[in-house]
Formats: C-alpha cells, structure tokens, sequence
C-alpha cells in the first residue's frame, strides 16, 4: 500500500464477492494472520481449522502465530493500526477486553453469526453455541466477541471417597454443614481452596447469591446499581462462607496456598472439596492419582426461595476470539472463526484438550472422562438456567476488590455485613468514575 | 594539542550522550507527557487530561496502601540490611582472636554469604514461597520440629505478617553483596590503624565505631541508596510470593504492582504513568538526600 494514512480503510480490496458458498464475502487469495494464545489447549486445534480454511481457498497464504504473551505482542500492533486478522485473546497477559472494546478496536461479529454454519445445514453460527455464549461476547448489544471454550464453576470431590465413606453431595446449604461435620469427624478437611487467588472462593459464593437472588441480582451486580451488593442473596452467601470458615470447615493454611498448592492437597485426599472451574481435571492431570474419578457439583441452594434451581450452574465461555476493527482481512478473519467454530473442529478439541466447546453437541458420542463427563451432564442438568457475571470482564477493578473483601471474610477478618458495605462502597466509585465505561445488560 | 583534545572528548562522548538521550531519556519523557493523558495502551490516540490522574492518586486506596508499605520498606530493608552487613564483615576482619584477625574460614563465610546473589529475584521469590508454605513449609517445619508448634504462623496471608516475611527475603537476598562490598572497604583500610588502635587498648566494639565506621561510611552510604531504590520497587518478590498478589487485602501492595496492574491489567497507561512518575520524584528525591546528607558528613570529617 502506498500512501495510506490512518483514516483509509485498511480491509479496502480484501473483500470479495457474497454467495452461498461464500456468505462472508472472503477473497479468495487474500493472505490471513492469525494470532493464537497457545496455552493449556496448545494451538494445533486452531491450525487445523487453518488447513480447512487452505482447503477452500487455496490461493491464500495463512500466517499463524501461537504465542503465550498476547498482550505484550499485540499492544503495539493495536497502537500502530496494524493488528493481525483473527486473535485468541487469552491467557494472563491478554490485552483487557473492556479496553479494547472501549477504543473501538474489535469488529462486529454480527454478520459471524447470522452466517449459515460450517458443517451443520439449516442452522447459523448464533444457532449452534451453547446458552449464553453470544451474551458473554456481546458490549452495548454489540457481538464483538467469541468464546471458544465453554467454562463450568462447581465444587469438585472425588466419587470413590465419597462413595466408599457414604457420603452424597448436599443440595443445600444446611446439608452441606451437615456433611463437612461428618467429613471433620473422618479426620479430613471438609474443604480447601487456592487461597493465594482468593477469585477461586468467590466463585461458589457469588453463585449461592446468584441462587437466591436469580438474575435480577446478578443484572443489579453487573450494572452497578445502587445498594446491589447489599442484597439479602449477597449477604446470605456471605454469611455461609463466613460460617464455613468459623466452624473450622476449611483445611487450615489454605489461606496461603497457590491453586497448585490447594488443589494438590485435594488431589491427596487431605480435603473433600475445593471449588474450580472445569479446566480442573486438565490441570489436575499430573498429579491426580488413578481411580480418583473427579466430580463437578453445582453450588448447593442456601435457601428454598431460589432464583434459580439448585442445579444452575456458573458457566460462561473463555477463550476469546476477536477480529480487530483495523484488520486487513476482516472477512477473512470471520470465515476462519465459521471454521473454528464448526462441529468437526469442536469435537476435535473435545477429544484433544478435555474440556468443553462453546458448540452444542460437540461431545455427542465421544466417551468423556470422568471431571468433563459430570461437566456436560452439570449443562445438560441446568438447560436453560445458566448464569454468569459480567462485572468480572467489564470492571477489572472492582473483581480485585470483591476477591480481597472475600480473602478477609473467609479467614474471619471481616463479617458479612463488612463485607457487602466494602464492595458496595468499591461498586459505588467505579460508577462514579466517569473515566470508566460503563456497561448494562 | 589542547584543539585535538576537545575533538577526542567531544567524540567519545557524543555518541554515548545520544544513546543515552534516546534510550533513557526520551522514555522519561513520554512518560511525563502519558501521565498527562487517559492513554489506553491499545489505541494510538490519547486525551489530555491535566493533572487528573495525579488528583486520583491521592484517592486511590489501593494506591495508598502501597506508599505506606513502600515507607515502611524503606526505613527497615537498608537499615537491617546494612546493619547484617556491616556485622558480618566486621567479624570476617576482626572478629578473631585478640580482634586482629578474621574469624576462621572467613573467606569460605563470604562465598556463602554472596550465593543469594547468584539467583534471580524470581527464583528466590519462588523457594521463599515454599519456605513459607504453611503446612509444608520449611520454617513451619522447623519450628514443629523444635516443638515450637505455638509460634507456626500463615506467613504470608497473615496482614500483620506478610510485609514482614516479603523483607526478610528481601534482605536476606542483598545481605551477601554488602558483606562482600563492605569487606573490601574494611580490606582497604590500612592495617596500622587496627593495631593502633588495638595498643591503645580499644575493644572490638570500640574499634569498629571508631576506627571502622568513619572509615567505611562511603560504602556505606551508597548502600543506602541502593537499597532504598530496591526497597521503593520489591516488585518481583510481592508479585511471585505474596496473596492476591499485593495482599492479603493490599498489606504486601507496593507501587510498582499497582502501576504495572493499571497499565497491564486495566489499560490504564495513563494513570499507570502517574505512578510511575511520583516514583521517579520518590526515588530522586532519596538519592539526593542520602547523597546530600554523606557530603556533609564528609566536611565534618575532614
């Protein structure tokens, strides 16, 4: 290109002609770069949909980059108005979405959606994700991002010991204390959790909430709205996890502990249960020992209002995949994520990775171990009742607040009620902020 | 001659001066003029917003909390630093029979005393983490072990415990370089002053105020800024070692992490620069006064 400046539209003379076979309108010899988080899940599932994108268009040259640090690759591309086509915005060193959203980097991925799918005829791309993925991606009603991954939150415990002790796992709250009275008596810690992260115990509190309060309160959390942290579901849950930790319920010293630390004492069996999200079992794969068979339950009811039923689940998609607003290949960088996101590729992640695709049916006939087995049936349990925060994704530092305040609470520094006000008093200055945008769902 | 000279330096210096103009500089600089700006990190505008960003500062709990440790850090590392320091390698040269000599295998102490040395400040963080473990750590271990079962502790989610923990490896981690630093500075003080000394009829510890002290107060005196500057940034350790990280509940935060969370986490550059440049002011201003307060030190001396 010669003598473009910022203003001249960097995707001119990459589009080619829409039709049927070619819905997002791609040039066919138009070159794609694609920047992938090469993590947990590795990249070789996204090269593949790489080959079925050189399938179809033969004439074009595909760059493909794995990469661990995201942010620090693509931080000045972005600045320079020069990003790739497709990137997997993942991993500890991602670029803030909510940033990225706010300075009109990412494109829309409207027309993504409305798009027939891959390998699945009479149905669109929107037709084929799990409930709640296309909200997860979506800024001021606006699809601006997709999830490849599709994640759960639970609490997980091993089946045999449960099964060899007689133990079932609780519903409810009071069943729950029930039962880690009886697990304290066998000489094991009725919990643990990675207490360096104190984000891991949150995750099971917020649910409870999200259980007595349904999604009113997880809206009224997420859209900062006056006194929201102050409901009755909030302090409740609270007040559980508070009782948790007074009654001596919580392996001691987990409070220091990495997540490779907690769950390594879960793994060894010196506690029954610790809270996570489904990438556990994966995680785990080193060091559980054989026939620990690992089990994912969702968050016992405290009380018999509910919101939703106890076997709503927190889950929310991960894995983020976006096409930056200055990409050169925006149509290409569609297409390739029609491809991604297609049966065949999700299935074979399924397969590879052991966890759980944002694609419904992607695990149909595949035999699941145990840990990603109890995951899709957790799903399949709650059909439509799953939920997920979005204060998380939106306001980076009001998560850092909740995940302090419920450090303290859980190692009894602070009561519930202390708790609520601190990260109301925290929810309140972000919606004061003007120099922060602001979301609503 | 005198011509040819002023060639040669002007030559030798420029080169380095433009080096450093664009490498150090310059960045500073772009950091002044960011600290000014809502800059985000992603896009490749910016808005100027005054001062606004230094007025948040002061309303920043978080922010607060960090300023306070960083303080806190930073009368206690140098202090317990070079105290350790300058005890070990006095008694390395004069902690021996009739004070004359080194203790026995003293050169053997400073190789040891100097390991730390040899690792990153992340691997360190890292054992230290171990070491700390509550149920599996080495120090629980040994205080168990001991019987002292009363005294083990969560020592780094304990808020009254953790900042504590966080210097004690900061300071075990620099102690063998000031011990080796300090030496040579014992090392070049002439002989005869010790014996003088030692005829007069001085103990040890009238020796080392009065002979060693005053004779290694330069030394001493860099150390100061040196280790104040670590103790103002103890980034790596609090991110790798501590809860949170920063916590529990911002009792380890110190400005370097609150600055690199804002810009890396947040998109924040802007306000990230802020920090950043009150760190500068912080920093500069320690240098001068420790450096201000050794000249004149000096002038008494003399």
């Amino acid at each position: 290109m010669t003598g473009g400046d910022d203003d001249s539209d960097p995707a001119a003379g990459n589009s080619g002609t829409k039709s049927a076979d070619n819905p997002l309108g791609v040039k066919a010899d138009a070159p794609l770069e694609v920047v992938i988080f090469k993590g947990g899940y590795g990249d070789e599932y996204a090269k593949k949909a790489g080959t079925l994108y050189t399938q179809k268009y033969p004439a074009a040259k595909i760059d493909h980059q794995g990469l661990q640090k995201i942010g620090e690759a693509l931080q000045p591309r972005f600045v320079a108005n020069t990003p790739p086509d497709v990137v997997d915005n993942t991993g500890a060193s991602r670029l803030d979405i909510a940033t990225l959203v706010a300075s009109k980097q990412v494109s829309d991925l409207s027309q993504l959606l409305d798009a027939p799918a891959f390998d699945e005829p009479g149905k669109t791309v929107r037709d084929t994700l799990l409930p709640g993925v296309v909200d997860d991606g979506t800024f001021d009603k606006v699809p601006l991002t997709l999830n490849f991954t599709y994640t759960v939150w639970g609490l997980w415990y091993s089946k045999p010991l449960f099964a060899s002790k007689g133990w079932t796992f609780p519903k409810t709250w009071d069943e729950m204390l029930t039962l880690c009275a009886t697990i304290k008596a066998a000489g094991i810690a009725p919990w643990t959790y990675q207490g360096k992260y104190p984000e891991y115990i949150n995750d099971p509190l917020l649910g409870m909430a999200a259980k007595t309060g349904g999604l009113a309160l997880v809206k009224a959390v997420d859209n900062l709205e006056p006194n929201a942290w102050k409901a009755p579901g909030l302090i409740g849950a609270a007040e559980a996890f508070a009782e948790l930790a007074g009654k001596g319920y919580i392996l001691s010293g987990s409070e220091a502990l990495s997540h490779t630390e907690a769950q390594a004492a879960w793994s060894q069996g010196k506690a029954a249960i610790i809270p996570c999200g489904s990438w556990l079992e994966s995680e785990q794969k080193g060091v559980t020992p054989p026939n620990f068979e690992m089990v994912m339950a969702p968050v016992p009811s405290r009380t018999s209002s509910e919101g939703f039923k106890q076997t709503a689940v927190q889950a929310a998609s991960s894995e983020s995949y976006l096409v930056p607003a200055k990409a050169k290949n925006p149509a290409g960088g569609m297409e390739y994520l029609r491809m991604l996101f297609s049966k065949q590729s999700a299935k074979a992640f399924a397969e590879s990775a052991g966890t759980l695709p944002a694609i419904t049916g992607a695990t149909d006939g595949l035999t699941l171990s145990s840990g990603l087995g109890s995951v899709r049936d957790a799903v399949t349990a709650a059909g439509s009742e799953t939920f997920t925060y979005r204060f998380r994704t939106w306001y980076a530092p009001l998560a850092k607040a909740v995940d302090d305040a419920t450090g303290e609470l859980v190692n009894k520094r602070i009561t519930a009620v202390q708790w609520s006000d601190r990260i109301q008093k925290a929810a309140d200055s972000i919606a004061k902020d003007s120099s922060v945008k602001k979301y609503t769902r | 001659m005198k011509h040819g000279r002023w060639r040669f330096l002007v030559g030798a210096l420029v080169p380095a001066l433009v080096l450093h103009v664009v490498f150090v500089l310059s960045p500073y600089a772009q950091a002044f003029y960011l600290s000014l700006t809502d800059w985000t990190g992603v896009a490749g505008e910016a808005h100027f917003v005054g001062a606004g960003n230094y007025a948040r500062l002061g309303g920043d709990s978080l922010f607060l909390d960090a300023v306070r440790n960083n303080a806190v850090m930073l009368v206690v590392v140098p202090l317990v630093t070079i105290g350790i320091g300058l005890f070990l390698a006095s008694m390395m040269h004069l902690g021996g029979r009739g004070g004359r000599r080194g203790i026995a295998g003293s050169g053997a102490y400073q190789i040891v005393y100097f390991f730390p040395q040899l690792l990153s400040l992340v691997v360190i963080a890292v054992l230290w983490g171990f070491v700390y473990n509550p149920n599996t750590g080495l120090l629980n271990g040994a205080l168990r072990g001991l019987g002292l079962d009363g005294l083990t502790r969560s020592w780094l989610a304990s808020p009254s415990l953790a900042l504590i923990a966080v210097m004690a490896v900061l300071i075990w981690s620099s102690v063998g370089f000031y011990v080796v630093l300090f030496s040579a500075a014992i090392d070049s003080i002439p002989r005869e002053l010790f014996e003088a000394a030692l005829l007069d009829g001085a103990g040890r510890w009238a020796t080392f105020r009065r002979v060693t002290l005053p004779l290694v107060r330069d030394s001493v005196q860099v150390a100061f800024v040196y280790l104040g500057i670590a103790a103002l940034d103890a980034f790596a350790v609090v991110q790798v070692m501590t809860v949170g990280p920063g916590g529990p509940d911002g009792a380890t935060e110190v400005i370097g992490l609150s600055l690199y969370r804002n810009a890396f986490q947040y998109g924040k550059f802007g306000y990230a620069s802020a920090m950043g440049v009150a760190l500068f002011f912080a920093t500069l201003t320690l240098a001068v006064l420790a450096l201000r307060s050794g000249r004149k030190e000096r002038l008494e001396l003399a």
